[in-house]
């Protein structure tokens, strides 16, 4: 039985074959137990998310799975082969494994180390438990995809930082704040990354959010929004005495608060610290409001070095992850190889003829009197036994039936054959 | 076995500290950790060389510079880990150890004999006036270790570089908040330690006040910790200047306690 993976994603393959082989939450079904149905498919499952589409299957054949699995892709999408075929790739056996585990563990991911693939993995595995298309292989590669990605999230620092702009304020502000739930924000002139930025703080606990804005109706509007207080524009330097945050992106052509401005307000707020994100270009902000004490203002540029270096930082982390995921390949390669029939009968045979030896030199300490003739009966007793109690195990193994890795893992199981690496 | 005790705990302090400037370079959480730990066994230890001291000469153990200094190490010890459980921060112990273990090893090298009372000291007041003003200088000294880190912090938020230790370092408000609170704390305890120290002068030598330089040091050290406090209350300065001012303070503190005692002459060199 061979692991077996046959997919595309956002580095293969443009947006419109995406939306074209992807399985919509309705299709999802069809697609999982058609390709489940495939002959040489045994177990399968489906992932499909708008950056990937995936087929996980234990093949009995590679070779000929991955043909079934293409010509099955084309015929439920209603696409020539041919038309998608270049932007496939196919990975089989320890390679398929790493691809999984490197998809779990984010080192596949567009944004490098970010956590939703690993829930999307597992949901992709729980939905095929619940239809019964995985068995005994492809429910413990699963398992060990999410206790690997969680290695590699504890062991490196591939999720440590923020890699957007907006997160990447909200861990500034949790280095210049304690509590973000006691603290202020205002949003000065509204745009997309400003509102990003404030609904990120929202969900790190920040509850007091002021508006101010040139047309006061926008103002209100954003105001609803974010449960917010609409301030008038021309009061806003007033309102920063008891505002902790200030996010500006007015897009006026001049500087809206500069030092002077800013000195008054730190007197008036007795030098509590400010933190101020200027994402206008050109600045909004006097930059000499940065060397005044307990003022930290950041541009967005600041912003921009900062995710760009975060996410240099991620791929240093990722080339640690890339050994914990060779380390867990091999094990699970591993264990693979223990379902093998083969070794195991032969396993199997070794240890009944071990227990035979042990108890037949025991039996002749203890008769040492015994004549040639009785202890070769007694030998030959013995073989007799053993032989036949063996026997069945070892035809059941050798049958090459479909539930063979099952009969495998209970023979380890029942005979305490090798059974160190199972947990 | 009070030297073997004491020994013990100087080693668990430089384990520490060593330990501790490897998670200030490497960054690990166990490294942190382990910082802790070691440090706690350190205490308990030394809280043990000092109760045996105290038994076996059978006077407070704080009247020689061995004593004192160990006695001082131990009063920072203490805060650090209250500190430390109060705030659970790893990176603490990176600044606050080092300083644990130069105090200890600067106990260690002084002469550990232990001398016989002078009548004029043999007192109650002692205990009293020793215990406020090490703890008082204790408070003072965590408060150092915070400011650095603000002073570290901040440095790092205002020129932005925002990698390495800046990631370790917790953020600027808590640490402005935890050195106010040592110095809100050391400050009435070093002005009860001149206080009790006045009374005790009265009782053994007959005046309150003689400006002896251990005195008038101890005078300028609340000083300067009052100006901290002043201006900080009224004047609402934080942050960097608090934390530039604390370091101050520290330096006014070292010397009140080593510089009296090894450059000028003062009654309180324990002769």
């Amino acid at each position: 039985m061979s692991i077996l993976v046959v997919g595309l994603n956002h580095k293969t393959a443009g947006v419109t074959i995406r939306e074209r082989l992807a399985f919509s939450e309705q299709k999802l079904e069809d697609g999982l137990l058609g390709i489940h149905a495939l002959p040489d498919v045994q177990e399968a499952a489906l992932l499909s998310t708008c950056n990937r589409v995936e087929i996980y299957a234990s093949a009995r054949s590679v070779e000929a799975a991955e043909n079934q699995i293409k010509d099955f892709l084309a015929a439920f999408h209603g696409m020539a082969r041919a038309d998608f075929e270049s932007s496939l790739y196919v990975h089989a056996e320890a390679d398929g494994i790493r691809h999984i585990f490197r998809v779990g563990a984010s080192l596949d991911s567009m944004v490098l180390g970010e956590p939703q693939i690993l829930g999307q993995l597992k949901d992709t595995f729980d939905y095929a438990l619940t239809r019964k298309t995985t068995g005994i292989i492809l429910n413990r590669l699963m398992k060990k995809a999410i206790s690997t990605s969680k290695r590699v999230r504890t062991e490196t620092r591939i999720a440590e930082n923020a890699v957007s702009i907006s997160f990447a304020a909200v861990e500034l502000a949790k280095k210049i704040f304690t509590d973000l739930s006691t603290k202020a924000v205002m949003l000065l002139g509204a745009g997309e990354m400003a509102e990003l930025a404030a609904r990120h703080l929202v969900t790190n606990g920040v509850q007091n959010i002021r508006i101010a804005n040139r047309t006061y109706e926008r103002c209100c509007e954003l105001a609803e929004v974010f449960c917010g207080m609409p301030v008038r524009f021309d009061e806003y330097i007033d309102q920063m005495t008891h505002v902790d945050i200030l996010i500006c992106s007015t897009g006026a052509p001049k500087f809206v608060l500069i030092k002077e401005q800013m000195q008054r307000v730190m007197r008036e707020r007795r030098n509590r610290p400010v933190f101020i994100i200027d994402i206008s270009v050109p600045r909004n902000i006097d930059p000499a409001v940065n060397d005044l004490d307990n003022v930290y203002l950041y541009h967005v540029d600041d912003l921009q070095q900062v995710v760009d270096s975060n996410m240099l930082e991620r791929r240093k982390e990722a080339e640690k992850a890339e050994i914990i995921i060779d380390e867990e390949v091999g094990k699970f390669m591993h264990w693979l190889a223990s379902l093998d029939t083969v070794p195991l009968i032969l396993a199997l045979r070794q240890k009944a003829d071990e227990i035979k030896l042990e108890e037949l030199d025991k039996f002749r300490n203890r008769c040492p009197n015994l004549d040639a003739a009785t202890s070769d009966a007694v030998q030959y007793l013995v073989t007799a036994i053993v032989n036949k109690l063996v026997h069945n195990p070892t035809v059941a193994l050798k049958e090459n039936a479909d539930d063979r890795e099952l009969l495998a893992m209970a023979v380890k199981k029942l005979y305490g054959l090798n059974g160190d690496d199972d947990e | 076995m009070g030297t073997l005790l004491f020994e013990f705990a100087l080693t668990c302090y430089f384990a520490a500290a060593i330990i501790g400037m490897v998670d200030l370079i490497r960054g690990s959480k166990d490294a942190s950790k382990l910082t802790v730990w070691i440090t706690a066994v350190g205490f308990i230890l030394h809280t043990a060389a000092i109760i045996y001291r105290y038994l076996s000469a059978g006077q407070v153990p704080i009247t020689s510079m061995h004593e004192s200094a160990s006695f001082f190490a131990w009063c920072i010890a203490l805060l650090y880990l209250v500190t430390h459980f109060r705030y659970r921060i790893g990176i603490l112990g990176s600044f606050i150890l080092p300083l644990i273990f130069l105090m200890m090893l600067a106990s260690a090298m002084l002469p550990r004999e232990i001398k016989p009372l002078s009548p004029a000291l043999q007192s109650s007041w002692l205990l009293i006036h020793t215990v406020f003003a090490f703890l008082g200088f204790a408070a003072f000294t965590v408060a150092f270790g915070v400011g650095i880190m603000y002073l570290l912090q901040e440095h790092y938020l205002k020129t932005k570089k925002l990698s390495g230790l800046f990631l370790r370092l917790p953020n600027i408000q808590v640490l402005d908040e935890i050195n106010y609170r040592m110095i809100t704390l050391g400050f009435p305890l070093l002005t009860l330690a001149i206080i009790t120290g006045a009374l005790w002068a009265e009782d053994a030598w007959g005046s309150y006040w003689r400006w002896d330089p251990k005195e008038t040091w101890s005078l300028i050290t609340w000083f300067i910790y009052a100006m901290v406090l002043h201006i900080r209350l009224v004047v609402g300065w934080r942050g960097k200047r608090a934390a530039l001012l604390s370091v101050l303070g520290f330096v006014a503190v070292l010397f009140t306690f080593f510089g009296v005692n090894f450059l000028l002459k003062s009654v309180h060199i324990f002769e």
